[in-house]
């Protein structure tokens, strides 16, 4: 050990190794409590990661790493391939995005551009209402309520209208035989919209709130439109902050798992066509845990846990890597 | 000092090294027995009266959850000091929970697969004890017809998306004088894993051998055209809400539902209708094992058998650590076998066939301490 130099007296801004003995007891106290819960956390999420991915070593012995990511799921011939589940989860979550995307926005402008702020306060209230909804209450009415109506009425007209268009058809299209399933990617997306757009709009909105009203004024100057304002001064100075709030967004509609499990329609196939059922990685786990065997069956839900766990820490760290460096670069946004 | 900073980051992070290493190692299970200790924490120890006192805790199968909740409440005014706790995890978790040990019997519809033979701790034997027979209904949403005839070879057509409107020529020749709209038939089956599943499954395999090619599982990649439903309630409401389903539901659900179900022809050739008695006729015929697992699936001979019908056990270990446990579980075990029979009617089950529940009573002297 070298020599040290002794820090100053109770620096309060001092280095984290400053814990030196001419500062309270108090404040030695809490640093090393905070210093204790903050390791415990990143203990406890290793340690997940840790004995999940041992309790699923099987399915990786015993189907390889072209059974794991094949298409065929079927417990009945011992057939675990994840890649249905993978395709569900992506599908279903971008579709979310893609419908909450221009809905947050719309939301988020008028609050900062449109609105009086009298006003502003009382639809934020009303949006994060949406936010409130348990989960679960979202899937009852979702099988209950949108699904009947939706295969009713709306999926049917649709798959006919756009049957023999080109793209269209291969994505809104009938299946065969006039086939269109109320639960189906479609509605779960659609459902995993209404519960993203609370987070993406909230964030979104404070990320535009930062947006210094000289720019604003500026563009105002030179002249522009409102629209052109926005486009010139509002866009540009927030596109990090929102980008990263719509990954956030993303992270959380792929970890949702009952409102989807009840609306997906619990068919493990890879299909272009939304309108018909599809599964997902958080609801096969939900659904099929109970009755697996243990074994083959049971690490292979397991696995498809830890998938999915990697897969939302890293769009999540991407989300806050992403809003941290927006924050820097415009001066303490956010 | 830097010195003195530095050894209060290191000890505060070896604190909790320590903590989440003991926390791990006392918490990876070994496959071998466990100690004693784990089994007590799962019954309070207690006085030894000859009946035991304490709790009873147990998990599995959904399938027999209506008859644990009426029996335990039932059980209260027949031995107070005892209290049972069933919760309804599915059978593969039950069984999970035994091996666990955090259960003393496990609810499950089907006996131990081998593909976890090997989790039973050594020098540990697993009793099955059965205790309820039910019906599955081929329940059917079709204007008009009221009186379907299947058998199990248009059953497995059916399901598995060969036969796709009711006016199929196969359906139509076993119900002769019955008018077949061309509907499109839509199968509606579970989305969540069940033994119901299982066991409808196995009927098939055994029913149909040359025609059912999905297997037997508790999971069944069913054609991608059926609407799939979670729990017995959710096939039975899909049923109810689109005009041509089909689906395999629960006895005691498709009742409470109100829906119509087909008569399902048997191996004496008779088209029966699904009765908690045509279910135990169908127990009565099958082969019973030493260890008293059997399947009741397309089992029943006599005329009267419903063919559809399968069984649940209460799975226990026979060496148990404490003499208090093994008198909760003869007692509790000997209520639903014995007096608990009787409210199986009530409740849309049907009860043990007599032969079968006078082994299983017998049987309960094989628990000791």
């Amino acid at each position: 050990m070298s020599a040290t130099v002794q820090a100053g007296p109770a620096t309060p801004a001092g280095p984290a190794s400053g814990l030196s003995s001419r500062r309270p007891l108090g404040d030695r106290g809490f640093q090393v409590l905070a210093l204790v819960s903050g390791l415990l956390v990143l203990v406890i999420l290793v340690l997940i990661a840790i004995t999940m991915s041992q309790q699923s070593t099987t399915w990786f012995t015993s189907e390889g790493w072209s059974g794991i990511f094949s298409i065929d799921w079927d417990p009945a011939h011992g057939k675990f391939g994840a890649m249905a589940f993978l395709y569900g989860t992506v599908i279903v979550s971008v579709i979310a995005i893609v419908i909450a995307y221009p809905v947050s926005q719309g939301v988020a402008l008028l609050l900062t551009e449109v609105v009086p702020r009298r006003w502003a306060a009382p639809i934020v209230s009303v949006i994060d209402l949406l936010a409130v909804v348990p989960s679960v209450v979202w899937g009852l009415w979702g099988i209950l309520i949108l699904v009947p109506w939706l295969q009713a009425h709306i999926y049917g007209h649709v798959a006919s209208a756009v049957n023999n268009i080109w793209i269209l058809g291969n994505l809104f299209g009938f299946l065969n035989h006039n086939y269109v399933s109320g639960a189906s990617f479609f509605t779960a997306g659609l459902i995993l919209a209404i519960m993203i757009t609370p987070i993406v709009t909230s964030l979104s909105r404070e990320v535009m709130a930062t947006v210094p009203t000289t720019d604003k004024e500026g563009a105002y100057a030179l002249g522009a439109t409102r629209w052109e304002m926005i486009r010139g001064a509002v866009w540009p100075h927030s596109q990090t902050g929102i980008i990263g709030a719509t990954l956030l967004g993303l992270g959380r509609a792929m970890g949702e798992t009952i409102a989807v499990a009840l609306v997906v329609g619990a068919s493990p196939t890879i299909s272009s066509h939304l309108f018909t059922p599809g599964y997902t990685m958080p609801s096969v786990i939900a659904l099929q845990f109970g009755e697996a065997t243990v074994g083959v069956f049971r690490a292979a839900l397991i696995g498809m846990g830890v998938l999915l766990f990697l897969l939302t820490i890293i769009v999540n760290l991407s989300a806050r890597a992403i809003i941290g460096r927006h924050a820097r670069r415009m001066g303490g946004a956010a | 000092m830097h010195l003195r900073g530095r050894r209060q980051v290191t000890t505060a992070g070896l604190a909790v090294f320590a903590v989440a290493l003991a926390a791990c190692s006392s918490s990876s299970s070994s496959t071998t027995s466990s100690t004693s200790t784990s089994t007590a924490s799962s019954s309070a120890t207690a006085s030894s009266t000859p009946s035991g006192s304490g709790t009873i805790n147990a998990a599995g199968s959904s399938f027999q959850n209506t008859y644990q909740l009426a029996a335990i409440a039932a059980f209260k005014s027949v031995d107070p000091s005892i209290t049972v706790n069933y919760d309804s995890v599915g059978s593969g978790t039950g069984r999970a929970d035994l091996y666990a040990n955090t259960v003393l019997f496990a609810g499950s519809d089907s006996p131990i697969p081998a593909a976890e033979a090997s989790k039973v701790p050594s020098g540990k034997t697993v009793l099955y004890f059965p205790v309820l027979i039910g019906p599955i209904t081929l329940s059917y949403n079709l204007s008009g017809v009221t009186n379907l005839k299947l058998n199990a070879d248009v059953i497995a057509k059916i399901f598995q998306g060969e036969i796709t409107t009711w006016n199929n020529s196969a359906i139509a020749a076993i119900n002769p004088g019955v008018s077949l709209p061309s509907t499109a038939i839509t199968i509606a089956v579970r989305s969540d894993s069940s033994g119901t599943t299982q066991n409808f499954s196995l009927y098939l395999e055994k029913a149909a051998p040359s025609v059912w090619k999905l297997g037997s599982s508790s999971t069944i990649k069913w054609p991608s055209t059926a609407h799939a439903g979670a729990q017995n309630t959710g096939v039975a409401s899909i049923i109810k809400s689109t005009p041509g389903a089909i689906g395999y539901v629960d006895y005691t659900d498709a009742k409470a539902s109100g829906l119509s179900y087909a008569s399902v022809e048997n191996s004496a050739g008779d088209y029966v209708s699904p009765t908690p008695a045509g279910a135990s006729a169908d127990a009565a015929g099958a082969t019973i094992a030493s260890d008293l697992t059997f399947a009741a699936a397309d089992a029943g001979t006599s005329a009267d058998s419903y063919p559809v019908s399968y069984q649940t056990w209460d799975l226990v270990y026979a060496q148990q650590p404490n003499a208090n446990d093994v008198a909760m579980l003869k007692s509790y075990l000997g209520y639903l076998l014995g007096a608990g029979q009787k409210l199986l009617p009530t409740l849309y089950y049907a009860p043990l066939p007599s032969s079968l529940d006078q082994q299983a009573i017998a049987q309960l002297s094989k628990i000791t301490s």
